[in-house]
Order: structure tokens, then sequence, then C-alpha cells
């Protein structure tokens, strides 16, 4: 199963043509309406599950960005866990006293804080940055339990490990005409619902998807979605960006040219660190409406797995989080019982299968149609998958496409190797 | 993140691999400046707890007042033991220039493994308990095993692997023990496998105060000191993991040394939690098995400078902040303190450590131009 995901992954991060990609998103779109007519998993693509994938992507992919913009830079950051976890607390903190606006800002910020920590110890002090990384999650986690125990202890249904419920939330907005939101005080029809309901060939899932985004949306998801593009802009059409990215791939020709490397990586980890945050306080503030410990549940972790196959790419990034956010929101939606889920892998698997098998590639044919042959046993006997096994997909995924695919991979040349100011004669 | 993104040499060979001929004058600065930063992060908690408005002379205060309990000094060792083991487990692989971050995937599974199978084994006492521990033993190498095999094999930064596989053991075990391990004729919340028959336990050394397990620990220490330091492979772990091409040279191989490091570290780790098996609550349980331990003996580790007596002192100190915490709820501190305390010790200890390695260097620097400018002028 995890191959499979693997290389449609791929397919999106290996830079090919535009059509191609759109080409594999309507097929997929295909395969999986197909297998929604034949078993009558609706949920496959229903705008419930979509919805629910949505919200689910977020915080991972902001996660993965701020991996992103610690490793461009030249920064090994293993403590976006730890970021996250002070995202959770600040934010809650922040919504709970002056609403949620402010929430997300205290967010930010208390990511930052994380940030500027790992900053100061790996680029001031020059310490081994997985050290500090790994320093920086126990530090982040017992730090807001501290804090918890100043702060919410005593309060009602706060406590030690969570704090009171927020009583503003983030406007959510129906999409008018489409999804079924008001203009001013008067209604407007549910188009994209009323034809999800048909359930037609490939139009019910399409509407399903759209309508999925466009129907409860949270401002906040909106905003963090934009976000990708906003990473992809800055750091591969701007000038300061060039200088981001030049201190993770050449910090000694970057400082010949005048660049201020140790300023630009400095930058480099407060945003990171400000990314991290805010999907900490997406969690405690959009996800939930209260902070409650454990509550990012290696997210950080999730987000650098992305951010790894994602090839250090934005839209790498975007992609598999999508990828986790989808299989955990499906879960979510519909259960245990996914097993439509596997007729789809199935399927997927066979044609990628067949095709390489024309292709002569055997090796990838052969792999394809064992998994093929596995979501098939799957699909025929398991009737309920254990909650516990689903959980650990992502890394699964991850390993598996480390372990076959890191050629294809190309993080930053120096991310991890420490810098001093001239040091490269 | 592939190999190249890691510096083979990088802060991490230097920290964990001194390599200064005169032995003595190292661990004297060592101490020295293990010290300092100990004496820093006091004084960077003391300043927390003032800013958010708790008395730091209060708080010291008490936990000094431990320190005169004879019990706490029971309740320091016991909490040391499990510290030891990890810290050891993690330093096995800082010797090989090895990050393993997944002593706590690995005990964890190590612990469910042991106890389960002895639930099932009737043997005589000593038999019974050894193996218990021959299990976990097993178990923890081969979940590191899998590390070492995306490593060597695949290319998989091992800091990665072992992060992974922590999350994957933590579902993997939920699974296994709520479909297969669980005994379900417990009732409650607490939910355990079967009780180990009463050959598996291991005595305590003061009844109800301190396992036998601390003098494994010790044992484990001391052989681990012998054969890093004091034996052939030792040398050669220390000096792939200094320079793997330079030891390559000489015959010895990387790959080997890698896989060998990972499967120790990981049988090391398997003991983490056996003084809970073997000692304790004689079995394994999600809510009765203490979790944690490794990430707290990734601080040890760093803490000890990966040297057996380094970590046995470290152990022992963190042993010692964590049996104040009741004290320190006592006298209205909130005993969280205690953890963020031993993660400023930890960072601030690597911090002054790499500044002191980085004088050194400099000063070796300074006396080599000297030196030269000498010879040039005789």
């Amino acid at each position: 199963m995890s191959t499979t995901t693997t290389s449609i992954t791929l397919a999106k991060i290996s830079m090919s043509p535009r059509k191609r990609l759109v080409m594999i998103g309507m097929s997929l779109v295909a395969i999986m309406s197909v297998t929604r007519l034949w078993t009558g998993f609706d949920n496959l693509t229903s705008s419930g599950t979509i919805g629910a994938a949505l919200r689910l992507t977020v915080p991972i992919m902001l996660a993965g960005l701020a991996g992103l913009w610690a490793e461009r830079v030249g920064i090994l950051n293993i403590g976006i866990e730890g970021m996250m976890i002070l995202g959770t607390w600040f934010g809650a903190f922040g919504a709970w006293k002056y609403g949620p606006w402010i929430g997300f800002l205290l967010a930010i910020l208390g990511g930052s804080l994380g940030g500027l920590i790992h900053a100061v110890a790996t680029i001031r002090f020059n310490i081994d940055q997985v050290i500090s990384g790994v320093v920086m999650n126990l530090l982040a986690f017992f730090g807001v339990r501290y804090l918890s125990e100043l702060v919410f202890v005593g309060q009602p249904q706060g406590g030690i490990s969570q704090s009171p419920p927020q009583s503003f939330a983030i406007p959510k907005i129906d999409v008018p005409f489409l999804a079924g939101g008001p203009v001013g005080s008067s209604t407007t029809p549910d188009a994209l619902g009323w034809l999800e309901e048909r359930g037609w060939f490939i139009i019910g899932d399409l509407s399903g998807i759209t309508r999925g985004l466009m129907s409860g949306l949270s401002l906040a998801s909106l905003i963090a979605v934009l976000l990708v593009p906003l990473s992809a802009w800055v750091l591969w059409r701007t000038s300061f960006g060039l200088r981001l990215r030049s201190s993770g791939e050449a910090p000694e020709a970057a400082e010949s040219l005048g660049v201020n490397v140790i300023r630009v990586r400095y930058i480099g980890l407060l945003i990171s660190g400000g990314f991290a945050g805010l999907g900490g306080g997406f969690l405690s503030i959009i996800s939930s409406s209260y902070y409650r410990q454990g509550q990012t549940a290696g997210r950080g972790f999730i987000g650098l797995a992305t951010m790894i196959f994602g090839n250090w790419r934005p839209s790498g990034i975007l992609g598999g989080a999508a990828v986790f956010g989808y299989s955990e929101g499906i879960k979510l939606v519909a259960g245990g019982s996914i097993t439509g889920l596997f007729l789809f892998i199935l399927i997927v698997s066979a044609i990628i299968g067949l095709i390489s098998l024309l292709q002569r590639n055997i090796k990838r044919g052969s792999t394809a149609i064992g998994i093929g042959v596995i979501a098939l046993i799957a699909y025929l006997t398991v009737t309920e998958v254990p909650e516990s096994l689903t959980q650990s997909l992502p890394y699964v995924i991850t390993l598996v496409v480390l372990a076959t695919a890191s050629q294809r991979l190309r993080p930053p040349a120096k991310a991890g190797v420490p810098y001093r100011p001239g040091g490269g004669h | 993140m592939s190999d190249t993104a890691v510096a083979p040499s990088g802060p991490l060979g230097k920290i964990l691999t001194p390599s200064r001929a005169s032995g003595l004058r190292t661990s004297g600065t060592t101490l020295a400046s293990s010290l300092i930063a100990v004496l820093i992060a006091l004084a960077i908690s003391a300043l927390m707890l003032f800013i958010t408005g708790k008395d730091p002379v209060a708080a010291f205060t008490t936990m000094i007042d431990t320190a005169k309990n004879s019990d706490k000094l029971l309740e320091m060792m016991r909490r040391a033991t499990p510290l030891i083991f990890s810290a050891t487990a993690v330093a096995i692989g800082f010797k090989m220039n090895i990050f393993n971050i997944g002593v706590e995937g690995q005990y964890l599974f190590a612990a469910l493994m042991a106890a389960e199978a002895g639930s099932h084994l009737s043997l005589p006492g000593p038999l019974h308990v050894a193996a218990i521990l021959a299990v976990a033993l097993i178990s923890g190498a081969a979940w590191a095993g899998i590390s070492a095999y995306l490593k060597v094999r695949k290319n998989v930064h091992e800091v990665i692997s072992t992060i992974m596989l922590n999350y994957i053991a933590l579902s993997f075990i939920q699974w296994i023990f709520n479909s297969f391990f669980r005994d379900d004729s417990v009732e409650g919340l607490n939910v355990k496998t079967t009780i180990i028959a009463e050959s598996g336990w291991l005595p305590d050394i003061v009844e109800g105060r301190l396992n036998s397990m601390f003098i494994i620990a010790l044992i484990v220490v001391a052989i681990f000191w012998v054969v890093v330091y004091r034996s052939r492979f030792g040398f050669k772990l220390r000096a792939s993991g200094y320079n793997a091409t330079a030891a390559s040279t000489a015959g010895i191989s990387a790959t080997k040394m890698t896989v060998i490091a990972l499967l120790l570290s990981g049988a090391v780790a398997g003991l983490v939690a056996m003084q809970s098996v073997l000692g304790e609550t004689h079995a394994y349980g999600p809510s009765a098995t203490p979790i944690q331990l490794g990430f707290a003996g990734i601080t040890v580790a760093l803490l000890g400078r990966n040297h057996p007596v380094g970590i046995v002192v470290a152990a022992l100190l963190f042993g010692f902040l964590d049996s104040t915490s009741a004290q320190l709820q006592l006298a209205e501190v909130p005993n969280s303190i205690v953890k963020v305390m031993q993660a400023i010790i930890v960072l601030t200890v690597v911090i002054v450590n790499e500044a002191a390695v980085r004088r050194a260097n400099v000063r070796t620097a300074e006396r080599a131009r000297a030196e030269l400018a000498a010879g040039g002028a005789a």
C-alpha cells in the first residue's frame, strides 16, 4: 500500500510537465470514482472526507514548511515537534485570553522563540543540530507543562495538561452558490452538494472534492494553504530567497558574495519556528478549542517526513501532507471500515504494474503487482483496520520512500553542516 | 536527509570522541566545564522560577533537604537505573558516530516482548530471569536492527529512521498488545500482559525501595567500559566512529561497525524497562510501563559525555532531581521545573563543552604555529 502512494507522490514531485500531472490526477479521480460506484463506499470522495482531510493536512503542511525554511538555510530542525508544542500552548493561551487572532499571533511568537533557542545553540554556539533539536523537544514539552501548572491549574476545566476552553472561534466560510453559503441574509443553492448527492461517475466525485474544500472552510486554513505558494515565491523568486537558499547550498560562496550567512540563518530559523508555532496554534485553536498535552502527536515529525519526500520543495510538502491528511481524514469519517481504499490501491497498483511491465521495468512492475496482491488479500479478508496500525502509516511510507527513492531526493547541500564566517578559505 | 546532509565528522564527532593526548588533563577540564555548565543551568532555572513568581531559594533548599533523607537516596538510585541503561545504549551509538534516537521504541518493544515471553515460561528462578533478559536484549537489538539495515543497505540516515521507528513501534506495540497479549481477565483501566510467575521476579536489594536491576546496570556499564575502552573491538569501533574513511584504510569496515554498534545499542536499550518488568509490575502495561526514558537517556549520555563514569554520575544526578519532585510540589513549586532544569542542564553542558573544545583547538593551533616559527628560526 505504501509504495503505491509513494509512486504517486513521486510522480507529483518529479519535475514532470504540468500536463502529465493533470492527467495522473484525473485518472486517480476516475479510479476513485469506479471504486466508489463498485463498492458503494461513498466516503472515498465525499465532501465530508475532503473537508476533514484539509483540516488534518494544514498542521502537517505547516510543520513541513517549518522544516523547509530551516533546512533551506542549512540547519536541520529535529525540534519542529517542540516548536509546535510551544505553538499549541501559546496559541491556546492567547485565544483563551484575547481571542483567536491574538492566539495565532502568540502561537507564531511561541514557535519563533523555540526557533531562536535552536538558532542561538546551533549558530552562535555551533552545537550539533540534531542534539539541539532533541533537547528543544524535551524543553518545550516540559516547559509548557510548567507554564500550565502556573497559568491553567485552578481555572475552570483547566489543569496541568489542559487549558480552559476558548469561547471565540475563527469564522468558517461556505462559498455561495457552489457550497450553499449565504449572500447577505439570503441563502443560496448548494450546487456542488446537489451534484455530489446524485453520485454520477466522476462528476459526483469532483463535486464532492471541490465542495469539501469550499464548505465549512476555516479562514485560517485558507491563509495557511496560501503560505505554500508564498514560501515558494519568497524562496525561489526573490533575492532574499536566493540569499536564504545559498546559505544552505554553499554558505562560503554566499559569504564571498557579501551575504551575511549568520543573519540569514537566524532569520530562516525564526521563520521556521513561526511556521511550526502556527501549525501548533492551528491544532489548539481550529482543530480543537483548547490546549491538551500531547496534542501535536508527532505531527512535527510527520512534517519533517513530508519535507523529505516532498524533496525539500513547497509543492512536494503540500502533496505529502495532503496524502497523510487524506488518509487520516478518511479514517476519521469512515471509522475503521476503509475496505474501499484497498480496492482503490489494488486498481492503482495493478495499472502501475501493467504499465511498468509493458515498459520492461520488471522491478517496479513486480513491486506494484506485489502490493496489488496484498491489497487484494486485505480487501477480501480485512473488515476493519486497527486504528493503531493506520497511525503508523506516515512513518512507514517515509522509510519506504527513503529506502527506495533516495537517489531522486536532493536535500540542500549544506544542511546540517556547521558554518563559521571566514572558515572557507 | 541523505548521508551527505550530516557531516560525518561534524561536531558530533568532536563532542563524542575527544582525541587529545593527555587523558588526565582532559578529564579535569571536562569535569570543570561540566560543573560550570550545571551551575549556569541552575542559575537559568533560578531566574525562570523568579520570573514566574516562585522563590528559587525555597526550591533549592527543598531539593537539598531531600538529599538528607536516606529513603530518597534509594529512590535516586532506583530512578537512575533505567537512565543508566538508556544512556549507555545511546553512548554505544555515539562511539560509532551514530545517533540512536530510537531507544524509546527499542525499549518499549523489548519490554512488551520480554514480559509476554516471561509470562509463558516456567523455569527455575535464575534461569527464568535470564531468559526474560535474553528476550529483552534480542528484541531491542532486533528493532534497532531495522535501522541498521536501512542505514547500511539503503543509505537511510539513522536519525530519521530511528525517529520514524519510534512511532512505528508505538503503534505496533499498541496493536499486538490489544489484539494478542492483553490479559483480559483483569478488570479496569490498568490493563497489562499476564503477570510473570514469581520465579521470573528479580529480588529487591532493599525491600520495596531498590531492585537488583541497579547492580545489573552497574555491571552493564562496566562491560561497556571494558569493551569500548579496553578491547580491540572497542578501539576499532571508536576509530571508525572518529573517522570512518581513515579506519577503513586500516581494514576496519564501517558497515560492520555500524551494524554491530546499532545492534549492541538496541540490545542495551532492551534492558531499560526491565526494572519495571522484572522488579515492579512483573508485566507490560501501557500505563504501567514507564515511557520517555529513551529521550531522557539521550540527555544523560550527553551530560555524562558518553563515558561510563560520567553516565552513572549523570544518571544519579537526574535520578536525584526526579526524586525531589514530590517534595517540591509540597513546597508549592511546580515540579515540572525539574524536567525543565534537566533539559537546560544538557543544553548548557553541550554548549560549554563545545566552547571548551574550540578553545582547546585554538590553543593547540597557536602552539603549533609558535613551534613552527621557532623551528623555522632555528
